[in-house]
């Protein structure tokens, strides 16, 4: 439990630190291609060590073109397309609520919109059971999104389980793994 | 109690055999990491080749390095061999006893034509007697495949339980191309890593393979077109045929007995469920009809039971129904928190799986019979484990650092073997059943 709040508060921490993560990505190639690299941080378990995320890798520099400006502002909840989750939980966190709310809201205000939620899990455990464990986090998404009145026929969804990590090899990094990735197509 | 521990050293560690002679295109590298035993000794001689030819595959060596490596012999080394018969009538018993060897083996290989005749005897030195002799004919490119037999052969005889010297693998390997991009492939090798061969990649994860029961097929799941789908590839011809591709999981794949069904999980009637699908004709029944999480399916070897992980109460837990539908799941699993992904032994009388204890997965082997439950590695993240074809060990793959390595363990939890790919993470090992 302790280790799951120091993980929600990493996300509060991102919000505040978003500031200095855009002036990183000035300084870089992304935004003349209209990509829209905002970065985001994390604590490991501990509190102590902060991890680097982009939570924003799947929106491709096509997808950010095509997508208000909103996708690309860390002040929006919209720029968040990350949802995490408990260990052996497919149970939305309260913290993601707003996150899953404001892509309802935008995709009923644009029906032609398609997206895909793609559920991943940690690594512990098994694959195939993990698959089917990930695929449940992206059908309580689904299902919250469907609530809100988003269309079912613009929501897909697949399930990579474990196979497709995006932090590697340590215990903290689990915790970044367990998650649904929103991706506008 | 000592014996039966070096027996089953044997056959693990036999795996290491060919590690040093004929590696040359073995991405799989074999490292002994816990307690190799030893016991009976062993004189293998250089066989008899062919009269002006250089074989080039050294027959003897392979057999010494099948055996050598497999904790149960003693291999003599060629300079303490003081004569090199090769034919039975050339066998002096006193001298092979003088220098301490329970057993011999010597051969030859003759060539008629394009065939090679390989010839074994095996001896025990004390009773003075031959205890196994064996022609096999090959041609040149069979003749290390045939010094596998001959290995099989001599550990049988000796130790009573079938060798694995003949046996592949399959496996999934997963690395980063030239671009950074990830590429997964799955391969089949012989069971030493040698000739390594991918039979399928995509730049999309795949994953679960299992062998059909008489080995010629290899079911497996792939991402390649950007969703799960279940293939069944033919060894032979390399034809591959997707067998399910519903809405959702396509997952889990395993072969009944008889070879004509799959028992599969998909979730495409909103979660996921085992469902026994027909290859003829690509048919399904519905097998479970819980709400919960049910996956991970296999086959009792009578074809009658079928187990798989639920998280029908709660955590997940392995539970056990008949295959035709006709009865209720009992939940098999009672020690630690979670356990998932069993299969059973050849015999049907025990099963192994992953059981996670306060975060750290391990294998662990449970017998249905008394119901013991035996953990026998480390972990902390130990997955996919399966019976050797002998029964005498199991194969899994666990963390090791950063690397994904495969490993094998004796079924008293005293000897583990690492086989670790020479690039990239490998996983999700599955042992072909014995010819």
């Amino acid at each position: 439990m302790k280790i799951y709040i120091s993980i929600i508060s990493i996300f509060i921490m991102s919000l505040l630190l978003s500031g200095c993560s855009k002036d990183a990505v000035k300084d870089g190639s992304g935004l003349e291609d209209g990509s829209a690299v905002s970065e985001s941080y994390a604590y490991n378990a501990d509190g102590s060590k902060v991890t680097e995320l982009n939570l924003d890798k799947n929106l491709s520099a096509a997808e950010a073109l095509m997508l208000s400006p909103e996708f690309s502002d860390p002040s929006s909840p919209l720029s968040r397309r990350t949802i995490y989750f408990g260990y052996d939980s497919s149970q939305v966190l309260n913290e993601f609520i707003p996150v899953i709310e404001a892509h309802g809201q935008y995709l009923m205000n644009h029906p032609n919109q398609r997206i895909t939620l793609e559920g991943h899990s940690d690594e512990r455990g098994t694959r195939e059971y993990n698959i089917a464990l990930a695929e449940q986090r992206a059908k309580s998404v689904f299902k919250m999104l469907q609530l809100i009145g988003v269309m079912s026929n613009q929501i897909d969804i697949v399930s990579y389980g474990e196979e497709k990590p995006v932090a590697m090899g340590h215990n903290d990094d689990f915790a970044l793994n367990r998650r649904v990735e929103v991706v506008y197509k | 109690m000592i014996k039966l521990s070096k027996k089953i050293a044997v056959l693990l560690i036999s795996i290491t055999s060919l590690i040093y002679s004929h590696v040359v295109q073995a991405e799989l590298t074999i490292e002994i990491t816990e307690g190799v035993q030893s016991a009976y000794e062993i004189a293998v001689v250089p066989f008899a080749a062919p009269q002006g030819e250089q074989l080039a595959s050294d027959v003897a060596e392979i057999i010494a390095q099948d055996l050598a490596s497999c904790g149960y012999f003693n291999v003599l080394a060629r300079t303490a061999m003081l004569t090199h018969p090769t034919q039975p009538a050339q066998v002096k018993f006193r001298n092979w006893a003088a220098i301490g060897q329970d057993y011999l083996v010597i051969g030859s290989v003759t060539k008629d034509n394009n065939l090679y005749h390989l010839q074994m005897s095996l001896f025990d030195v004390y009773k003075k007697e031959q205890l196994k002799g064996l022609r096999i004919t090959v041609d040149a490119a069979s003749l290390v495949m045939a010094a596998h037999h001959l290995s099989d052969a001599i550990s049988q005889r000796i130790t009573g339980i079938p060798g694995v010297f003949t046996t592949r693998i399959a496996y999934v390997t997963s690395l980063f191309d030239a671009n950074n991009k990830p590429l997964y492939k799955l391969q089949v090798a012989d069971y030493d890593g040698a000739n390594p061969t991918s039979i399928a990649q995509s730049k999309e994860p795949i994953m679960s393979p299992a062998w059909s029961p008489d080995g010629q097929k290899i079911a497996y799941v792939s991402f390649e077109n950007k969703v799960s789908e279940i293939f069944v590839q033919t060894l032979n011809t390399g034809e591959s045929k997707s067998v399910a591709k519903y809405k959702g999981i396509n997952g889990s794949p395993a072969w009944s007995p008889d070879g004509k069904r799959l028992a599969v999980t998909l979730s495409k009637d909103g979660n996921s469920d085992i469902y026994i699908l027909t290859l003829a004709d690509l048919s399904l029944s519905k097998l479970t009809h819980s709400r919960a999480i049910d996956t991970e399916a296999d086959w009792s070897p009578d074809g009658r039971q079928i187990l798989f992980t639920s998280d029908r109460g709660r955590r997940p837990q392995i539970y056990m129904m008949p295959s035709n539908g006709q009865g209720r799941a009992k939940r098999l699993t009672f020690d630690g928190n979670y356990n998932a992904r069993g299969a059973f032994s050849a015999d049907g009388k025990s099963i192994v799986m992953v059981q996670g204890t306060q975060g750290n997965y391990r294998i662990a082997v449970l017998d249905l019979v008394s119901g013991a439950n035996t953990v026998l590695t480390d972990g902390p993240l130990d997955e996919s484990p399966s019976f050797a074809p002998n029964g005498q060990a199991i194969i899994y793959a666990r963390r090791k650092g950063d690397n994904e390595v495969l490993s094998t363990v004796s079924l008293d939890g005293q000897t583990k073997l690492d086989l670790q790919h020479a690039t990239g993470k490998v996983r999700e090992p599955a042992w072909a059943p014995a010819k």
